[in-house]
């Protein structure tokens, strides 16, 4: 495998990602995504100088809303889906220490 | 009457007719969801009770000549990533187990302006995430030709629900092959259209910049009038495309004379089961009897679409996939210590093997350091093999290529090795990564029985030439029912 | 000999729109609704909602970067920027990254030394997060979203600023231009304009610049010079002891004067920005930024030129009064009713920054109307009331935005101009104080002032003290 992903490695993509992973989910990871780049490498064998990249397939642009107010206070069947509500509003563990 | 295995339009015009009643449509899917769906495992969701107050109100606007298109009263199943008011919409994950969106797609509100009956939602691949619809967190659907075998994914749960005829067609989403090689697999019809038609608002994001929502069905000219029901300009969607014609239903001739088809040899060398191989040939020879002007030529690149498509794919479901944290819906870990600790416990405990592994992989190609290295190359790739398809359509109005290089592998073959996994999609990802559209038609079986999909690519809003084709061809053939349907009184023929 | 350090500072300041809706979609801006009653599928980041760009906040953020110079990106972009926290409901903001809609502009700043350009290095669009509630008796947090969604400028200078002073001029001229612009209300207190400082420190007459620190929670101008004190202290401390510099978030807690870092171990600072897939680009084609432009309003500078043509004011009263756009929008209705601008001008620059500085009010928070101002001016002018009398009527204006007509007829505060009434009382003061009265004979021309007071006393204000003297010197003639 060319590409070795180190444990540091995984345990950084798992804050970014917010995934804990056990160690054995964690070695299977590394091997997972060590395969997977080896794999994606392959289009380092694609000549791509002076190629713009694109990211939207068709030249479409400026879309637009303008600037009047549509939404009614939906806040009820919003909050409905909530693991956790309080008055009014999603309720998360402390967010401050 | 045997109203399931009608197609939708036939079903629509026995019960504008007053032949049947949409109540009874109904009434036949329950019975045959009843039949059959303990074994194939096709729905995540179904609510009998609504589906008949809504099929009884459809009724009287039909007989009041209120409702008068072509769908009207037919029942439909909608794959379970388009979301429903009030009903579940899971993604087949644990994460939204309990999930009752406030708001309907409007792909799904466009059908139900036409008079669809929803019955239930559709199995798949969670978060669409897989070709076998084994990822799901509800178990596995199975494939009604062979239940030994997978129906193909993700809407593996639409288009094997359409081939079981558990309902009269489907909705399906695809991102790189999702409703196409499904389809394919289950000897089904099934359209991916091009890019911005219809309307990704409510469809839950897998690969924004890939998704797009598609009909699966028996037969082309429901395909061609479910998708002139679903399509439409959405200011909601800012990609959605105003396109000049939503008429799609008037391309169903039976003419292909001096239609130029391009046959990518790149698609038709190793890797091709030579079964699938042969029935795809003899496609392009039926067409080509009919008129239509066949050449080799060669399409380029098709090696890079699969990398390209998944570092995009992945890249934009590790950032689509970050608001499934346990704080507004869904899943949340019964225990944790604080915010984060919450945020990761839930995640991990609600998303499954095969999601993780993507989210992974698109956080990482994102990282910084990493970006320009996989992120920006694939999106170099991408416009590369736009360019060889613009390249292709300036000498041909159609591509034909299968959909899949092979038939429906075995149930629980494909996940141990994922980098063949995503091999699968070979034929698929680059119509996704260039917005063309593209459509599966059943063109044979192989020696094991399993159903074989030919693939048609047009240009982008060329929709009317694949349909065309697809329309003159099919009616060279008969539709070809599953042994599951055709013995429906038999308990013991299927297999468990 | 201790190393002489030089700070440098560079500014990011956030600034709420002034749209009716938020930037993707069509909730409410307004403020002080029930927690989550402004929210929508896209403002709570419900699966399968998709944004769509208002179009007013480009035409803002646009407007923005014409009025500080920068040069507008006719082609920009969205990206995605990357980050879990309960505020953010899609744990991604929509901002810009690689394609911001304006780049290298600058505004220029008096400082004690002349003007200073201060570098604009780029303004981009981007949308606000929700409020996190602390609940006061559980151990949680509330996520409110109703300013989830609230357009946002985000504007980034250029590391041009050398201490508080210069950042505070420049945060006030930034202000009163996006003010002019109505682009926003720019409240430091209410949050709609925040800043955030980065902040390093090197050695005098380097040119290399020090690691910087990053640093948040500064909600008034005082509290902004404090952290900037605060923090260049830190650093250099640091710095002498041979320590170094950690570039770092740092949030300031005003109450304590000091700062802390924010980073945990869960915050990886590495935000995976890419194109938002969702949002196709913005083109700003020529004819709409013309049309942008040609909307401009007049900003400050012009201002000042035009009142001194038309108006023929003094420059200190020019530029007091356009100081604030409020100020300057009220002196330019009354001058308009009442066609006396240098009368409208003393009553600004004399009573109402008396009463503001009296009632500890800003420009923004005036609320009394030109046409009751306008009518004050009149009273006076047509001498139905005296001006002590018309004092104390501004400041029922000033403070209710009383109409002066009414006030002065339900109160008989017409100066008495009955000349008969007048010597009746001018004759009882002559009476009643002999002694004055024979100092005034005797030369004494102070005496005459004490006598007019007495007069305007007994008449309770209502007299025309011009009328008084003359009638007072000729009954003692």
């Amino acid at each position: 495998m060319a590409n070795i992903i180190s444990d540091e490695m995984i345990e950084y993509v798992g804050i970014l990602a917010k995934l804990e992973l056990s160690d054995e989910e964690k070695e299977q990871a590394k091997q997972d995504m060590g395969n997977m780049l080896d794999y994606i490498d392959m289009l380092n064998g694609l000549d791509t100088e002076g190629v713009e990249p694109m990211s939207h397939v068709f030249p479409v642009h400026n879309v637009f809303r303008e600037d009047v107010v549509e939404n009614a206070d939906e806040r009820d069947k919003i909050l409905a889906n909530a693991p956790a509500a309080k008055e009014g509003a999603f309720k998360v563990p402390k967010t401050v220490e | 009457m045997d109203l399931m295995s009608l197609t939708a339009l036939e079903l629509g015009r026995k019960i504008k007719e007053g032949e049947t009643t949409a109540v009874e449509a109904v009434e036949a899917a329950f019975a045959q969801i009843g039949k059959v769906d303990q074994t194939l495992n096709c729905y995540v969701t179904t609510d009998k009770d609504a589906a008949l107050k809504d099929a009884e109100k459809i009724q009287k606007k039909i007989e009041a000549g209120e409702l008068t298109g072509p769908l009207a009263g037919v029942p439909v199943a909608i794959k379970d990533n388009l979301c429903t008011e009030g009903m579940n919409t899971t993604c087949s994950s644990r994460i939204l187990h309990n999930f009752k969106p406030t708001y309907t797609a409007e792909a799904v509100l466009n059908l139900k302006k036409a008079g669809a009956v929803i019955l239930g939602k559709t199995n798949m691949d969670e978060f669409a995430m897989g070709s076998t619809t084994e990822t799901s967190f509800y178990g596995p659907t199975k494939n009604p030709w062979n239940t030994e075998h997978v129906p193909g994914g993700s809407s593996g749960g639409s288009c094997a629900a359409v081939a079981a005829e558990e309902c009269s067609y489907a909705l399906g989403s695809d991102t790189g092959g999702s409703i196409r090689q499904p389809s394919s697999f289950c000897g089904v019809t099934g359209m991916k259209p091009t890019y911005g038609t219809v309307s990704r608002y409510g469809l839950i994001a897998y690969g924004s910049s890939l998704d797009q929502i598609g009909p699966v069905a028996k037969d082309v000219s429901d395909c061609a009038a479910i998708l002139e029901a679903i399509a439409s300009y959405d200011p909601k969607d800012s990609t959605s495309i105003r396109r000049k014609s939503y008429d799609f239903t008037s391309a169903l001739t039976e003419d292909v004379k001096g239609l130029r088809i391009g046959i990518p040899r790149d698609y038709f060398g190793e890797g091709l089961n030579p079964e699938v191989k042969e029935h795809i040939l003899e496609a392009a020879k039926t067409l080509e009897e009919k008129g239509a002007v066949l050449e080799e030529f060669d399409l380029s690149l098709v090696e890079y679409a699969i990398p390209a498509y998944y570092i995009i794919a992945s890249a934009e479901a590790s950032s689509n996939l970050a608001r499934f944290d346990g704080v507004k819906y869904g899943y949340r870990a019964e225990q944790y210590e604080g915010l984060h600790n919450m945020y990761k416990k839930s995640r991990s405990e609600g998303f499954g093997p095969e999601v993780k592994r993507r989210i992974m992989l698109g956080s990482f190609v994102l990282s910084s350091g990493y970006y320009d290295a996989y992120y920006i190359k694939a999106l170099k790739a991408k416009a590369l093999i736009k360019q060889a398809f613009d390249r292709a359509f300036s000498k041909y109005d159609l591509i034909l290529a299968p959909a899949a290089p092979t038939t429906a592998p075995r149930c629980g073959e494909s996940l141990s090795d994922p980098i063949q996994m995503y091999l699968g999609d070979i034929y698929t990802v680059s119509v996704n990564l260039a917005g063309l559209p593209g459509m599966t038609v059943p063109c044979g079986r192989d020696k094991k029985g399993l159903p074989i999909g030919m693939q048609l690519i047009s240009d982008c809003f060329q929709e009317h030439k694949i349909i065309r084709a697809a329309y003159t061809f099919e009616k060279t053939r008969t539709y070809e029912r599953c042994p599951l349907v055709q013995t429906p009184d038999q308990k013991g023929a299927i297999k468990e | 000999m201790s190393i002489q350090y030089e700070t440098v500072i560079g500014l990011e300041v956030h600034v709420e729109l002034a749209t009716k809706t938020k930037i993707f979609c069509g909730c409410s801006t307004a403020f002080g609704g029930a927690p989550n009653t402004h929210t929508c599928p896209v403002c709570t980041g419900m699966p399968g909602s998709l944004p769509v760009l208002n179009r007013q906040v480009v035409e803002y953020a646009a407007a923005v970067g014409l009025a500080t110079n920068c040069t507008i990106n006719q082609h920009c972009k969205f990206d995605r920027k990357n980050y879990f926290y309960p505020d953010n409901p899609q744990n991604y903001q929509i901002s810009q990254l690689y394609e911001p809609i304006c780049r290298n502009g600058y505004i220029e700043i008096d400082t004690a030394s002349g003007t200073k350009k201060i570098g604009i290095h780029e303004i981009h669009m981007e949308e606000d997060a929700g409020k996190l509630i602390h609940d006061e008796w559980e151990d949680c947090s509330l996520v409110d979203f109703n300013r989830s969604g609230v357009p946002l400028i985000e504007i980034v200078s250029e590391p041009d600023m050398r201490n508080a002073e210069e950042v505070i001029a420049y945060l006030d001229k930034l202000r009163l231009i996006i003010q002019y612009l109505g682009a926003s209300d720019c409240k430091l207190q209410e949050g709609s304009m925040r800043a955030d400082v980065n902040l390093s420190v090197r050695p005098a007459g380097s040119d290399v610049l020090g690691t910087r620190t990053e640093m948040k929670n500064l909600n008034s101008f005082k509290a902004i010079a404090r952290a900037i004190e605060g923090e260049r202290e830190r650093q250099i401390e640091l710095l002498s002891m041979g320590r170094t510099v950690t570039q770092e978030t740092r949030r300031w807690d005003d109450n304590k004067e000091a700062s802390y870092a924010m980073r945990s171990k869960e915050d990886a600072q590495d935000y995976r920005y890419f194109p938002e897939p969702d949002l196709v680009p913005v083109v700003i084609s020529d004819e709409w930024l013309a049309s942008i432009k040609a909307r401009q309003p007049e900003l400050r500078t012009q201002k000042l030129i035009r009142y001194k043509k038309e108006f023929d004011i003094p420059d200190y009263d020019a530029n007091i009064i356009t100081s604030a756009k409020r100020m300057a929008d009220i002196f330019e209705a009354t001058t308009a009713i009442c066609g006396k601008p240098k009368k409208v001008s003393n009553w600004l620059m004399v009573e109402t920054m008396r009463l503001m500085k009296e009632h500890e009010m800003e420009a923004d928070e005036l609320t009394f109307s030109p046409e009751n101002l306008a009518k004050l001016i009149q009273l006076t002018d047509e001498g139905t009331i005296n001006s002590s009398v018309a004092k104390e009527v501004f400041t029922k204006i000033f403070l209710e935005n009383t109409d002066p007509e009414q006030y002065v007829e339900e109160q008989g505060l017409k100066t008495v101009s009955d000349e008969g009434a007048l010597k009746e009382v001018i004759r009882k003061v002559i009476t009643d104080h002999p002694q004055s009265v024979a100092d005034y004979r005797s030369g004494k021309e102070k005496a005459l002032g004490f006598l007019v007071g007495q007069t305007m006393k007994a008449m309770k204000g209502k007299a025309d003290p011009q009328a008084v003297n003359q009638i007072l010197k000729g009954e003692l003639a």
